[in-house]
């Protein structure tokens, strides 16, 4: 048995909401720039630097990488509170799980921080 | 309470299939088999399709940084740009992008069946089955798209 506290929420029903909400976000922004990239064939470095620098379009890949870090998150906890049990590992999956839970979460606040660079920062 | 299902074959011969393993005994005889082991078991296409939104969650965890990393370098200068172009070019670049990218695809195509379900729609087990084999489909179809795209 895999108790909780580590999940995004403590709340199974908030993750859930946030894991729907946050995929319609990464949905758009997915479906927007592949679009966008189909669209314009012989695409150029002044319009690729132009779209990311237009502000809507920087706070709409912010709001994605918040929604990508809460969406990751509730995705690699519930995929290692599933895999890595007790059942699997035996008695050390809970110090196995820990670590595999705090790499993850360190991966995405650097992802995180990288992104804001990449959107706010060229 | 269990959260598990039985599934149920010729008479005395089941598999009980759980989350969490505190139940089983509760559940099920102990002097009967108890198979826990995924491995053995026949799975029916909505694992599959489950399975394989787990997978390319994962593919997509790792891939951030190599998106994000080409993102930058295209971004940083007009010479980034360019030696992201070049390097897409390259069949090993355009196979590592293609299958990122059908991750992507897969994911999205699954998620919003998600969605649909949450809506209430396609939830029976007749429902889940057609669901799974649509996804299949039509992921299969946007990858291929994608790779003609790419190549």
């Amino acid at each position: 048995m895999v108790t909780n506290v580590t999940n995004f929420s403590r709340s199974g029903l908030y993750d859930w909401m946030a894991q729907r909400v946050s995929a319609v976000v990464l949905a758009a922004y997915v479906l927007f720039l592949l679009g966008f990239v189909v669209c314009n064939p012989g695409l150029g470095y002044a319009e690729w630097k132009g779209l990311f620098s237009n502000n809507a379009m920087r706070i709409f890949s912010l709001l994605t990488l918040v929604a990508l870090s809460v969406h990751a998150w509730v995705g690699m906890w519930t995929i290692s509170t599933d895999y890595l049990t007790p059942m699997a590992l035996g008695k050390w999956a809970t110090t196995v799980r820990f670590l595999f839970q705090a790499a993850c979460g360190v991966a995405m606040f650097a992802f995180f921080v990288w992104g804001v660079q990449i959107f706010w920062g060229n | 309470m269990c959260d598990g299902y039985l599934t149920s074959a010729p008479p005395y011969n089941f598999a009980l299939i759980v989350r969490g393993s505190q139940c089983d005994k509760k559940a099920v005889n102990s002097q009967r088999p108890v198979n826990l082991d995924l491995r053995t078991i026949k799975l029916p296409i909505t694992a599959y399709t489950s399975i394989l939104h787990r997978i390319s969650g994962v593919i997509l965890f790792v891939g951030i940084a190599i998106l994000l990393y080409g993102l930058d370098k295209s971004l940083a200068s007009e010479e980034g740009f360019a030696q992201v172009q070049e390097c897409l070019t390259s069949p090993l670049a355009k196979f590592v992008i293609w299958g990122l990218l059908s991750a992507l695809l897969y994911h999205l195509v699954a998620g919003v069946r998600h969605l649909i379900m949450d809506m209430g729609i396609g939830e029976t087990l007749e429902g889940g089955k057609l669901g799974s084999k649509i996804v299949l489909v039509v992921s299969t179809i946007v990858i291929v798209l994608l790779g003609v795209w790419i190549w």
